[in-house]
């Protein structure tokens, strides 16, 4: 339950899991460079406000 | 034994509801308590979420738990990642819910809460809520493609360009329509000038801390930053006091109108990290708890509503806003009832993230009818408070006046008695030196959340602090629209431009990017400054545009769902979205053209500008204009609003007429023509 909800408050801010990245990057691509936490953090920070989506009124 | 259980309690479910109904409707006089609205708007939300999107979900659509979403296909762990459900619907509500749902029902509340009530509920139901869902439905067919782009493969090529177009447009005046709430609240404001200025640097504090100190650790710097931003509350209470520090914070509408425009410039070209995100951050979570705070406060308080069920303002004659129950009231309430701009976010990042096709019903109708209660709360809150001290700051200083004597003196003669002692004794409650005309919404909603909150925590002591953090609850989010706003604008302006002019395409480069940034800034900048100067508040005139404008995306992006029912030859259940569209057209197309062509001043915009023409030859001069040049300006203005209501009819009509066109070629074949991505099978779960 706390997990959830402390996955749910990131994801709110557009952060999603990062073990789940790490995980999946582990199991279907084992050849990709993994980011470290700090990146994958900048990276979606950056992708969050990069497009055209605009938030709600 | 175990069927017939749950069914009864359906039943029971719905007859509390009629009961809760029933009740609101006939109570003449007396005041009732505001759970009557709370529980029917609770029973109808349940039972149209069992019976109605299940039937839309398994009958309607024909969701298939077998079918692969994007988020399995492309999983990236990035922007394509199987959620969790419960997960996802917390990044949907937070989305989707803005200031369109606090602000829109407390607007409504001029005709009493009855007729706000039926539409934000009718509406969620058989449209709103429709439309999220059959929007999310679509978008995860076809990899999480965007609105824009759906209609441009559903529809053709041309009313895709338009829509795109229609988007921005809606963009603009919904910068522009959000910025005027935060210039009206803060206007001679310094407590409240003070907070949300100070909400900059606990911002760029916050995201030093998260680039540089310690990298992506949102949930501490989040409690510290929450923190400063209630000391940030109490010590703007001091500078309110202080004979140095209140001037340095105070200013009125047109200076605010400059800095909001500078800062959203500003802003919006800076690094994300830097401004923008920690900023959005904060804004998030307080947003979240202060509408669970807020649902806490209703629910243990019961307040009695004051607003009476209807008033006579339902004939068009109101102060707040002009236009009579129809076509007005529906669009004047858009978000929670139905918002176009949710088919923006619900073909954005949401059906990249859906784990399976069968959460679409939970993410994208039960998302919608959440953001319905956050509206129903937000007319709550407009009811229980005094009417006359309602009026006062809704109506304009044109009509009633700048001074407590002469807003009680007219207000009562409207029929809302009440006295100049009240109005005055509100304003000291809440740490202002006045209330009048404090027309937007949000200044209205923090004295009902006030109203409410003061009698859980701190009693009338703490009135003034809950009114300030009301106002930097809706400021801070406002704030964060306008910026993420402005950026998206400058996107999608770079994107049509580029369509023209190539170089203009190129995101990274300094001399488009500042360019795009400087017209989006410029076309809200002027709506803005057009409706800080009017003086019959602005509201008047750019929140009917912009409920036009919401109500008309709606309108396309049914059309489209209305397309693709019938080209996935399910058109015996496309009066699902057909039923929706024709009404929102029927409402949009009906108030589009009166705010063009009405005859009344004082809803067309034509028949407006030339009453002032007709002054202006005869070489008079009326208010607000201070001379012949003012004079020309508001007749410009005018013919600007008028344009862009054209504008408006056209696109939908024009998509409502490919949408047709598009429905006649899916009709003539008897073969699917439905353009989904390829079906694949979903490995079952060893």
């Amino acid at each position: 339950m706390g997990e959830y909800l402390g996955q749910a408050a990131r994801l709110m801010v557009g952060q999603p899991d990062y073990d789940t990245y790490v995980q999946h990057l582990r199991t279907t691509h084992p050849d990709k460079p993994v980011m470290t936490y700090e990146e994958f953090f900048r990276e979606r920070q950056e992708a969050r406000f990069g497009g055209a989506t605009g938030k709600c009124c | 034994m175990k069927t017939v259980l749950p069914k009864l309690g359906w039943v029971a479910l719905a007859l509390l509801g009629a009961v809760s109904l029933g009740v609101l409707a006939l109570s003449r006089g007396e005041s009732i308590s505001a759970l009557w609205i709370v529980t029917a708007a609770l029973s109808v939300y349940l039972i149209a979420y069992r019976y109605y999107s299940l039937f839309i979900a398994s009958k309607v659509v024909g969701l298939d738990s077998n079918r692969m979403t994007p988020a399995v296909r492309y999983n990236d762990g990035l922007d394509y990642v199987p959620t969790n459900k419960y997960v996802l619907f917390g990044h949907h509500f937070a989305a989707i819910a803005g200031a369109g749902p606090l602000v829109g029902p407390v607007l409504a509340a001029q005709m009493g809460y009855l007729p706000g009530v039926l539409w934000i509920l009718a509406g969620v139901v058989f449209a709103g809520a429709v439309q999220d869902f059959m929007v999310l439905f679509i978008s995860t067919r076809r990899d999480g493609r965007s609105l824009g782009d759906l209609i441009k493969s559903e529809l053709g090529p041309i009313p895709g360009v338009i829509a795109l177009f229609g988007a921005f447009m809606i963009m603009v005046i919904i910068l522009a329509v959000l910025a005027l709430i935060v210039v009206k609240a803060l206007t001679n404001s310094p407590w409240g000038t003070f907070t949300v200025a100070a909400t900059i640097p606990i911002a760029v504090l916050m995201g030093l801390y998260m680039r540089y100190v310690r990298p992506g650790r949102i949930g501490e710097i989040s409690v510290v930053g929450f923190i400063l931003l209630m000391g940030a509350i109490l010590l703007g209470g001091q500078v309110a006091q202080s004979e140095t520090w209140a001037p340095m914070f105070t200013f009125d509408g047109k200076q605010l109108t400059w800095m909001l425009i500078g800062y959203g410039f500003v802003a919006s070209v800076l690094p994300v990290w830097l401004l923008l995100a920690p900023r959005d951050y904060l804004s998030t979570f307080l947003k979240i708890g202060t509408i669970l705070g807020l649902a806490l406060g209703i629910f243990f308080v019961a307040p009695d509503l004051q607003m009476p069920a209807l008033t006579k303002f339902v004939d068009g004659s109101g102060p707040v806003w002009s236009g009579s129950l129809f076509p007005f009231l529906f669009i004047t309430i858009a978000c929670g009832a139905v918002s176009g701009f949710h088919a923006l976010i619900a073909s954005g990042t949401t059906p990249k993230l859906l784990e399976n096709e069968t959460h679409a019903r939970l993410i994208g109708y039960g998302g919608m009818l959440m953001e319905s209660f956050v509206a129903i709360m937000a007319l709550v809150a407009a009811s229980v408070i005094d009417p006359g001290v309602y009026f006062a700051m809704n109506s304009p200083a044109a009509l009633i006046g700048t001074t407590a004597v002469e807003a009680a003196h007219t207000i009562s003669q409207w029929g809302f008695v009440v006295t100049p002692d009240v109005l005055l004794q509100t304003a000291v409650d809440v740490g202002e030196k006045t209330i009048i005309s404090r027309a937007g919404g949000a200044p209205t909603l923090a004295v009902g959340m006030a109203h409410i909150l003061q009698q859980v925590i701190g009693g009338k002591t703490m009135m003034a602090f809950w009114y300030h953090f009301a106002i930097l609850f809706e400021a801070l989010f406002i704030l964060t629209a306008v910026d993420a706003g402005t950026r998206a604008g400058r996107f999608m302006l770079q994107d049509l431009l580029g369509t023209f002019v190539p170089s203009f395409k190129r995101t990274e480069s300094l001399v488009p990017n500042l360019a795009a940034t400087g017209l989006c800034v410029t076309a809200w900048g002027y709506f803005l400054y057009q409706g800080v100067i009017d003086p019959l508040g602005g509201i008047n005139t750019l929140w009917p545009l912009f409920g036009v404008a919401n109500q008309m995306l709606a309108a396309v992006a049914l059309v489209l769902a209305t397309v693709v029912l019938v080209k996935m030859k399910r058109q015996r259940f496309a009066w699902v979205t057909a039923m929706p569209t024709v009404w929102l057209l029927a409402c949009t197309l009906t108030a589009g053209w009166m705010k063009v062509f009405a005859e009344s001043p004082k809803v067309g915009f034509l028949s407006h500008a030339a009453k002032f023409s007709a002054a202006a030859e005869r070489g008079e001069v009326l208010a607000p204009a201070k001379s012949i040049d003012q004079m020309q300006a508001v007749i410009f203005n005018d013919y600007v609003d008028a344009t862009l209501c054209a504008f408006f009819i056209f696109v939908v009509l024009s998509i409502t007429f490919f949408g047709i066109r598009a429905i006649m070629q899916a009709l003539k074949t008897d073969k699917l023509t439905v353009r989904e991505s390829e079906y694949t099978e979903l490995a079952v779960k060893a």
